[in-house]
């Protein structure tokens, strides 16, 4: 029962990655059927937290305490031995198998001695009284592939329970469901509680913490910053706890107030939000800040101005002119560049040289008669080399043996080498250093200044809040409002990213 | 690069040393001027194998285009009476019409590679023989084509015309790899396709290219192909030969994941393959082993090579990092929590 004495327990727990302190004294406990919501903001450490609890990753400091048994790490078989489970953000199923296979992956009942075949009667027999545990809709020799998220999301959770799970971990677990879903994955988590399981339940939807959790624990920027008992628990409260801090005080003002309108999405409708209509415009000289929650459709939203995506509605003006942008030509012909969330993935061409790509997307102009003249191409590349400081010792070196601040500095000099007009910069400091951090920063002010219009989309609050001019906040595929630099603070950013109204 | 070219260089060289040694007979004009025009019969369409390869693709259709339109050829000449000017064009037209349908199927319907061309191979050969009754095509006794004989089976300067075609080619495909924008691109696509796309190439049009090239340079040598071996049996004309162009690309550095090769890789490997061949023969192996000398030394090769990179990867990591050591406290990588 809560209140109980707890069977786990976090003391002091720290982690220190290089330059960077994930978590800092963090302490959590749990006991027999207890739910716990930790919420906090994105890279507040909750996802750390989680992983030293998995056994994933090893704390720098502090004790981890399981039925009195102390120890300073975990190992993931030690952590499964404990009886915690994990029900990840990512599913991590098997989607060519069925069910039962899914439950017993790896630890399969087995018969036929030496042969090890594969006992399947002995497998459903035994998922059978699982799924009837949490009332489920599909059977163990249903096929993955059939089901929706919501049952994949039931099946990891008996896969949890398969283990004899004492605590189970949901990671964001509502994060892809409907409403009807969640309220029924609401029931599953009160049915585990009432079974003697405990829950550590985190989430961003602060509505869902408030019908669940028993205690909330607050992280922010790797620390505890509070805890709320089940009557303290409520919306303001939380918001309260996850903000802060003054972060306007980084901001570099604009050289001259923003002009007219250069970018303006119209009614625009994304493949993964096609019920919501997004329209936001950037005006020259402007950075806008989009933010969000993880998920909420912004990635969406500039791959479909990108020309990656095509949007199944929606217009766009440059300048005010309509323009039709098919692919991802069409939009850098015009001027709109994309520098992509996942640089390593869809920004660079990681075993080839840094000069030949900074001129992939404009090799043309570095040709005569389509034979590429690699003097110019290298005068190029030295050139955005001292500009954007890049650190290397020659412009010929793979990308590869960069930091990764010096990396986005390479996807930057792509774009810069050419007549930008738009540049939607996805999560641009994302895995980058301090240092490079305020270089980024720098250079994107510059750009404003020159007539640039920046969008910036970014799911780190001091970087929302340091460099925007003004804020749109997207929450669940739709923009739930805009923010003038007087109005910003975390609180009203996180208030809308929730789906609230700022009071 | 480089360093790949010259290892596979010095192993030709070697290999060419010891069968010298072992049987002079490798010298003589006439077994040089042999070799080097296999070399020119096969060296032609591994070169195409080889862009198509880059683009981490693989046509697996070659050796069945050649028994295709090596019969095509053939009756054109001998029944539609055309000029065999026109009818080689219309072979290498005929090329690159396959090619694009190879990437018409591998791009917008998305289907993968190895399964288009696999259904080719199966495709041609049984036109191809349906064609001839499943018997073979000839050309008519006493009917020659002086131009075309001289043009195909002829010699310069003792060097067989086949292999200077395959020069040619080489030199020009060279270029259009190592030289020009859409030889960057192919590289992009098949280091990257995501991040090609990303900075504006139309990743299609050049995968789509690269097909309809391999097809076109498989149309050229076809009818070289046809006029060496004097007509077409189409149940075996070319069999295997797609395997030679893909032995001889990969051998010459090119990586079935895309993104890697080049072209005096591929010539090299081309080079390397016929002498292996001609040592089976030379050497008085018997030519039954001829697959498995083949198949051990492009194993050895690929191995090697491969623990090569990896070394000189773990090599340069390592100087980095000690470089960095020295240079900056290590640059922090803020974990995403």
């Amino acid at each position: 029962m809560p209140g109980a004495v707890p069977f786990l327990e976090l003391l002091s727990i720290s982690k220190t990655y290089p330059g960077v302190v994930a978590l800092r004294d963090v302490s959590l406990s749990a006991a027999t059927g207890e739910v716990i919501g930790l919420i906090g903001e994105n890279g507040a450490g909750k996802s750390t937290l989680m992983r030293v609890l998995g056994g994933v990753v090893a704390p720098s400091k502090g004790i981890i305490r399981i039925d009195g048994a102390e120890s300073a790490s975990l190992t993931v078989n030690e952590a499964t031995a404990a009886g915690i489970a994990f029900v990840h953000q990512e599913l991590n199923l098997f989607d060519n198998l069925d069910v039962a296979a899914n439950v017993f992956i790896g630890r399969e009942p087995l018969w036929g001695g030496p042969l090890k075949f594969v006992d399947r009667k002995a497998m459903y027999a035994r998922v059978q009284p699982l799924l009837d545990r949490l009332n489920v809709d599909f059977r163990p020799d249903t096929s993955v592939s059939e089901l929706s998220i919501a049952q994949q999301q039931l099946l990891e959770i008996a896969k949890a329970l398969s283990f004899d799970a004492r605590l189970v971990i949901m990671d964001e677990p509502t994060s892809s469901l409907t409403l009807t879903e969640t309220s029924r994955l609401l029931e599953v988590v009160a049915s585990l509680k009432a079974s003697g399981v405990s829950v550590i339940f985190i989430s961003h939807r602060l509505n869902e913490i408030e019908q669940c959790a028993d205690r909330v624990v607050v992280l922010r920027d790797g620390c505890t910053v509070g805890a709320l008992d089940r009557q303290q628990i409520n919306h303001d409260a939380m918001i309260r706890l996850m903000i802060g801090r003054d972060l306007k005080s980084l901001y570099v003002p604009p050289a001259a107030p923003p002009g007219s309108s250069m970018l303006d999405i119209e009614a625009m409708r994304t493949s993964t939000y096609p019920e919501q209509p997004v329209s936001l415009s950037v005006r020259k000289g402007e950075i806008l800040g989009l933010a969000g929650l993880i998920g909420s459709g912004r990635t969406e939203l500039a791959r479909a101005v990108f020309g990656i995506d095509h949007p199944s509605a929606g217009a766009i003006r440059l300048e005010g002119q309509p323009i039709v942008v098919g692919s991802p030509r069409d939009a850098i012909d015009r001027g709109i560049y994309l520098i992509p969330e996942d640089r390593k993935r869809s920004g660079l061409l990681l075993d080839v040289s840094i000069t030949e790509n900074i001129s992939l997307p404009d090799l043309a102009s570095y040709a005569r008669a389509t034979l590429v003249r690699a003097s110019t191409e290298i005068a190029n590349a030295e050139q955005q080399r001292r500009r954007l400081r890049i650190k290397v010792p020659d412009v010929g070196d793979p990308v590869s043996t960069l930091s990764g601040g010096n990396q986005q500095k390479v996807v930057l000099a792509k774009w810069l080498s050419m007549r930008p007009r738009v540049i939607i910069f996805d999560e641009p400091t994302r895995g980058v250093d301090v240092g490079s951090k305020s270089e980024i920063y720098e250079i994107m002010r510059e750009l404003a200044d020159a007539g640039v219009a920046i969008l910036m989309i970014s799911s780190d609050m001091e970087e929302v809040i340091g460099v925007s001019d003004r804020i749109a906040v997207m929450h669940e595929g739709r923009i739930s409002g805009f923010l003038d630099r007087d109005d910003f603070s975390e609180r009203n950013v996180l208030k809308l990213a929730v789906g609230s109204t700022i009071s | 690069m480089l360093k790949k070219d010259l290892g596979l260089f010095i192993l030709i060289v070697v290999v060419a040393a010891v069968v010298a040694f072992l049987n002079p007979r490798f010298l003589s004009p006439i077994n040089l001027s042999n070799t080097a025009n296999q070399v020119g019969l096969f060296g032609i369409v591994s070169i195409g194998e080889g862009f198509v390869i880059i683009t981490g693709g693989i046509d697996l259709s070659v050796g069945s285009q050649f028994a295709l339109l090596g019969v095509l050829f053939i009756d054109l000449l001998v029944i539609y009476q055309v000029h065999w000017a026109i009818a080689l064009l219309m072979m290498v037209a005929g090329g690159m019409m396959l090619g694009t349908i190879h990437g018409f199927l591998v791009t917008r319907m998305r289907m993968q590679p190895f399964v288009v061309t696999l259904c080719g191979l199966l495709i041609y050969r049984g036109v191809a023989r349906y064609i001839t009754g499943d018997g073979n095509a000839g050309f008519a006794f006493g009917e020659t084509y002086p131009w075309l004989d001289l043009l195909t089976k002829g010699k310069s300067f003792g060097v067989p015309h086949t292999f200077i075609a395959f020069a040619m080619v080489a030199i020009l495909m060279g270029i259009v790899l190592h030289r020009t924008v859409f030889g960057r691109y192919l590289f992009a696509v098949g280091k990257n396709e995501e991040a090609a796309r990303y900075s504006g190439i139309n990743t299609r049009r050049v995968i789509s290219a690269a097909y309809i090239i391999c097809g076109a340079l498989t149309g050229l040598a076809s009818v070289f192909m046809t006029m060496y071996v004097n007509g077409v049996t189409p149940s075996v004309h070319g069999n295997f030969y797609e395997l030679y162009a893909i032995a001889a690309a990969v051998l010459g550095g090119c990586s079935l994941r895309g993104g890697e090769g080049s072209v005096l890789g591929i010539v090299l490997g081309s080079i390397l393959l016929q002498l292996l061949q001609n040592l089976v023969n030379l050497l008085g192996i018997p030519s039954s082993l001829n697959f498995a000398v083949m198949g051990g030394v492009i194993l050895i090769g690929v191995l090697a090579d491969q623990q090569l990179v990896r070394y000189r990867r773990w090599a340069t990591a390592r100087s980095a990092a000690a470089r960095l050591e020295e240079a900056a406290p290590s640059a922090a990588v803020k974990q995403s929590a």
